[in-house]
């Protein structure tokens, strides 16, 4: 037999019988992640339009500021379609036909009918899961497989959860009688285009608003194909209306004098513009923000679980999430060992095209979001971290970072402070519990955190003096409807997902004088 | 200033209260405080920007704490806030009748004062059970244990109302402290007295030193001064509405979505802006709550304003 | 035949053992029996399992699965003439295609060692004997012993024994060890595997420490199942073991292999297990000398996918040689 054992020299004379363990070996063995054949997930099921408008009122409509964009295939450069930039004039258009369903019926429509319109969304969704992902991926670069098995399961499951609160608002919160509040502009991000859209549509419909959605500028794909569910399930025109644009379309989109709430998913610094220019106008708010989330390590934790924990909290959709593990708090005495099993795990991730089923980090979504993750990561190296990142081969074309593992990295380095929104992880280290804390709830941030330890008494200490609206103990990135995500601090307030979650679209005394079911 | 029997009065000066101590302004401004008939009823301290500063810093050192003690303990604690109150009766009773004196106002002043006392039992019962009612064990569609609990925010500003003095903050300020907030008040410009015997009685109530702060003088200066301060969590504006309107609903004079700051914008768009700084929480209370005498101004639901949502996941697994 | 001198602990030594219950042995201390989350172990076996394996990469896994075969027949019924035909098709398990290679080895009873060893000797396919009171593991420890050498002067060079689940479980940890170094000296040169048996285990947590355990012992694979209770090998369980592996080899310097074994039926799910292997512990463990899929039905189903991706349509299932 020609083993491995036959090209090493024994070196432990008590264990010549047995194979010493082989030098780390770079080249092929005919299988394995580095020659995994390509298992590209056909396009055949997406059909794009040449040039799409808006969906106001029940149907596409030409957009009146007559200004078109283009999306690309982060992956390829290549233009995917044209899409509309919605102007003021737009906008105004689409809240007016929210504000005349709203008026007209839907504000009025028993739950138990919302609730319905919300189960048909949720199963076509459910029935066209594999062309929306395809289209998700395509459009925003994340892998397949996320997109699969993450996006579209979850934004139906949004639907399904939401629809069934619509008629059971009355015995949501105790001695209320909620109400909606009327219309509600929603401005979401590129990250989770669809299942963002879900989270924001879902629980609005089911309090019985309507809505005037901006999608994000690069990934305005799905929104738009949303707009034939929408109108499969016979949702009235105008209780969903979807503005496509970039960030003026935004502002106009939350300045909008018939705006009556206003939900906000990104950056802090756009999630303060927001706050500031709707002071004084009585509207509701809820923003989702940025975050730096600490994934505290304890030497006594189930370590290669933690390595997995470690790699989907930052490496999950190319790190550009906002609860992302971006900080890694190690206790010192296991250090070396994480780091140790975190590059041999990183060695095995594969990136490249978006759409093989097999590739665990896609595309960055644009030009400028690598420009952004490339210079913090230059700040990293000059500033005096270690920098580590397996030597894997980039695709030529499209937009792609390898993942990205910095050493020796201290609280006051920017990639330990700034959200960088991308795959890129600093390894920071504490010596005790105390400590732990105070490095983690070392930032203006507080949207997640992560904590591995078995210790069960540690876990609850450690999770109660969390600044953080999520924590995620010997686990990390779990998203779940019935859930209330969202944030403390400077990561924004209102939570989505669970009962929490309807209260950033209800007027928990809108209904005191009115009966019947809704 | 003098009893019925001719002995001569000793008036109380009215100081504010900070971390537990009776002060006057660093500032050494005061600020003649007048009943409805315009008549002088004390000069009242006018508290700075720094006074604010400090009524922070003092909620914040103390915040920690007052959280971590158990619910039934702090329950314990605004409950003994309603004995001692009421053991002062007499003496709110009669600050809010020289307040309300030579007014058109109907309201009746041992009402006011009964109700703020009933309102902290009423609040002192939820410290050990909102948690139950506000938060919960969420089904998610997996193998983990998942539950969401509401905690404190930390440090709370509260811009007190005119039209109640005394059941005005209370109905406020009693809902921030059962999660275990800290608070820094500004008590109503126009009549503080009541606002500053509040600060008495809640030091001689086993309340923490620092838990809650009360500041007293001119509401614009100190409405900033709360909102702009990076280290306030949330600050309740309900005391810069109107009292019988709901929060405004046009677009205020003059402001322009590109967000230029115009000349004269009113004190709660100057406030919310300056909160934006760093996405400060602003509440208020909701329309129903502010009939304060009325039962629907005290709710759990004012208890989750004053709250963050803590999601906790944990596998399940052998 | 001698076999006590083979014995690195006689079995006198090797009964009792009441002290020292729920101590680990001192060749363990320093070695990381790391916990093991239940939860996130087997999403990472799922997310695995979830790898698309297509075209170059599929011929290359399934090779390589018949490669690392133990072709298996543990039945009380049997007989040399099954035995036979059983190494014949080991040898050459597609008649038709040269190209497919041997299996690893063939396992069977001790009974049947002879004519396993007769009917391979001069080829590189290895005998494997199931040995130590197989499958539960709790005969006289003495009787044990004599077995494995037995097999092994019969003709075996492979000797799958179990862990003793009942003095692990009893918290006996220093008799269970004691019992599988005394079981590595019988062995002698044969290579020696010990099946964990997890399925009895109770928690991942058991099947690590079980693992480090063995391992330490002088185990030189380390193997999931007998086949003979209702829960035999699983990915994630699989993947529990290649992680202590890892750990070890680390710890040690010594590469200890991974048999699965019990359950594995079908083509996708051998690519699914060199999947977990190549993705755990990388490319120097996608060989027979440190990894083996028992089974006895598999050797089928890989055979016709690969004679599928050879024509591009399934063909029917009589073709394949019994």
């Amino acid at each position: 037999m020609s083993g491995p054992s036959d090209r090493l020299p024994a070196t432990r004379p008590d264990a010549a019988a047995a194979a010493e363990v082989p030098e780390r070996v770079t080249g092929s063995a005919g299988f394995g992640p580095d020659c995994y054949a390509p298992a590209p997930e056909g396009t055949d099921l997406v059909r794009l339009e040449d040039v799409y408008g808006l969906f106001i009122g029940g149907e596409m409509v030409p957009a009146r500021s007559e200004q078109l964009a283009p999306t690309v295939n982060p992956a390829t450069g290549e233009t995917l379609a044209t899409f509309s930039l919605g102007g003021a004039e737009d906008v105004d258009r689409a809240v007016l036909a929210a504000r005349a369903a709203y008026e007209s019926h839907w504000r009025d429509a028993p739950g138990s009918v919302r609730a319905r319109y919300l189960y048909r969304i949720a199963r076509l969704l459910q029935e066209r899961s594999r062309e929306f992902a395809v289209l998700e991926s395509l459009d925003g670069g994340k892998p397949v497989k996320e997109s699969r098995d993450v996006d579209l399961p979850l934004a139906a499951a949004h639907f399904f959860h939401h629809a069934g609160w619509a008629d059971k608002l009355d015995y949501a919160f105790t001695g209320a009688s909620p109400g909606p509040l009327g219309v509600v502009g929603q401005v979401i991000p590129w990250n989770f285009p669809l299942l963002m859209a879900a989270w924001k549509l879902a629980p609005a419909l089911a309090a019985g608003n309507t809505v005037v959605l901006k999608p994000a500028e690069t990934t305005p794909l799905t929104a738009l194909l949303l707009t034939e569910v929408l109108q499969d399930s016979d949702l009235p025109p105008g209780v969903v209306n979807i503005v496509t644009g970039d960030g003026a379309t935004g502002a106009a989109t939350v300045a909008h004098p018939g705006v009556d709430k206003v939900a906000f998913t990104g950056s802090t610094a756009v999630g303060k513009e927001i706050q500031r220019t709707l002071a004084g106008r009585g509207r509701r708010l809820t923003l989702e923000l940025g975050g730096k989330a600490a994934n505290i390590v304890f030497e006594d934790a189930a370590l290669d679980q933690v390595t997995e924990g470690i790699v989907g909290g930052i490496y999950f959709n190319g790190g550009q999430v906002c609860c992302a593990g971006s900080r890694l708090l190690v206790q010192e005495s296991v250090a070396e060992v994480v780091v140790s099993k975190l590059r041999r795990r990183m060695d095995t991730l594969l990136v490249g095209d978006p759409l093989d089923k097999n590739t665990d980090i896609g595309a960055i979504n644009s030009a400028a979001q690598l420009r952004k993750i490339s210079e913090l990561v230059e700040s990293g190296v000059q500033q005096g971290a270690e920098l580590y990142q397996p030597s894997c081969a980039l695709p030529e074309r499209g937009w792609f970072f390898p993942p990205t593992l910095f050493c020796d990295v201290s609280p006051s380095h920017r990639i330990a402070r700034e959200e960088i929104f991308g795959p890129v992880l600093s390894v920071l280290t504490f010596r005790t519990a105390d400590e732990a804390v105070e490095k983690a709830n070392n930032t203006p941030y507080g949207l997640s955190a992560g904590i591995w330890t078995e210790k069960g008494s540690r876990i609850l200490w450690m999770a109660e003096r969390m600044q953080a609206g999520v924590v995620w103990a010997n686990t990390f990135n779990r998203f779940d409807p019935a859930s209330p995500f969202g944030g403390y601090r400077e990561s924004g307030f209102g939570r989505e997902g669970g009962r929490q979650g309807l209260l950033g679209y209800l007027d928990l005394h809108g209904r005191q004088a009115a009966g019947g079911d809704r | 200033m003098s009893g019925g029997d001719g002995r001569l009065g000793v008036p109380k000066t009215y100081k504010m209260y900070v971390g537990g101590a009776f002060v006057r302004s660093e500032s050494g401004r005061t600020y003649p405080a007048r009943s409805a008939g315009g008549d002088l009823l004390a000069h009242a301290v006018a508290g700075s920007r720094k006074d604010v500063r400090d009524a922070v810093r003092a909620a914040r050192g103390a915040q920690a704490a007052w959280a971590a003690r158990t619910a039934y303990n702090r329950g314990q604690i605004l409950y003994r806030v309603a004995e001692v109150m009421d053991s002062r009766r007499a003496e709110l009773v009669g600050e809010l009748a020289r307040a309300a004196a030579g007014g058109q106002s109907a309201a009746d002043p041992a009402a006011e004062v009964d109700a703020a006392t009933d309102r902290w039992i009423w609040y002192a019962g939820w410290c050990d059970k909102y948690p139950q009612v506000l938060g919960g064990a969420n089904p998610v569609a997996g193998p983990y244990f998942n539950f969401t609990v509401p905690e404190p925010m930390g440090v709370v500003g509260l811009a007190a109302p005119d039209e109640a003095p005394l059941l005005g903050i209370v109905s406020r300020l009693a809902p921030a402290l059962v999660p275990g907030n800290a608070a820094v008040v500004l008590a109503g410009e126009r009549c503080p007295l009541a606002a500053v015997t509040l600060g008495e009685i809640l030091a001689t109530s086993d309340v923490p030193a620092g838990v809650v702060n009360i500041l007293t003088g001119r509401r614009a200066p100190l409405v900033r001064a709360l909102a702009g301060v990076g280290d306030v969590d949330c600050v309740d504006l309900t005391g810069c509405d109107p009292p019988d309107a709901d929060p405004p609903d046009a677009d205020p004079p003059g402001v322009d979505p590109a967000g230029a700051d115009p000349p004269g914008v009113d004190l709660v768009t100057e406030a919310e802006r300056l909160a934006a700084a760093t996405v400060t929480r602003v509440v208020r209370a909701a329309a129903g709550e502010r009939r304060w005498l009325a039962p629907s101004a005290q709710s759990p639901h004012a208890i989750s304003a004053f709250c963050e949502y803590k999601t906790v996941w944990h596998p399940k697994g052998r | 035949m001698n076999t006590v001198a083979t014995r690195a602990v006689p079995s006198a030594e090797l009964a009792g053992h009441d002290e020292g219950v729920g101590l680990l042995p001192e060749r363990l201390s320093g070695l990381p029996i790391t916990p093991t989350d239940a939860v996130g172990l087997t999403e990472r076996a799922g997310a695995l399992a979830k790898r698309s394996i297509k075209t170059t990469a599929k011929g290359a896994a399934l090779t390589l699965a018949v490669r690392c075969m133990d072709l298996t027949t543990l039945e009380g019924a049997d007989t040399p003439g099954k035995v036979l035909s059983l190494c014949a098709k080991a040898l050459r398990p597609e008649p038709a295609d040269p190209d497919v290679p041997a299996v690893a080895a063939v396992c069977v009873y001790p009974e049947l060692v002879p004519v396993a060893a007769a009917a391979l000797a001069g080829t590189p396919v290895r005998v494997a004997s199931v040995a130590g009171s197989f499958p539960a593991g709790l005969g006289p420890i003495g009787v044990r012993l004599d077995e494995i050498a037995d097999a092994v002067q019969a003709g075996a060079d492979e000797i799958d024994i179990v862990l003793n689940r009942s003095a692990f479980l009893a918290g006996r940890y220093r008799q269970a060890f004691d019992e599988v170094a005394a079981s590595k000296a019988a062995a002698g040169h044969a290579h020696l595997k010990v099946i964990l048996e997890t399925g009895e285990l109770g928690s991942y947590d058991a099947v690590r420490k079980a693992s480090m355990l063995a391992m330490a012992a002088g185990a030189d694979f380390i193997k999931t199942s007998t086949g003979k209770i209702g829960t035999s090998a699983t990915l994630p369980v699989a993947l529990c073991m290649a992680e202590a592996i890892r750990d070890y080899a680390d710890a040690e310097g010594r590469a200890v292999g991974l048999k699965v074994a019990g359950g594995i039926r079908t083509a996708k799910q051998s690519w699914q297990y060199l999947v977990v292997m190549a993705e755990t512990l990388g490319a120097p463990w996608l060989h027979p000398d440190l990894f083996r899929i028992g089974a006895s039905s598999l050797l089928n189903d890989v055979l016709l996918q690969l004679d599928r991706l050879g024509n591009g349509g399934y063909p029917r299932p009589d073709k394949t040689v019994v």
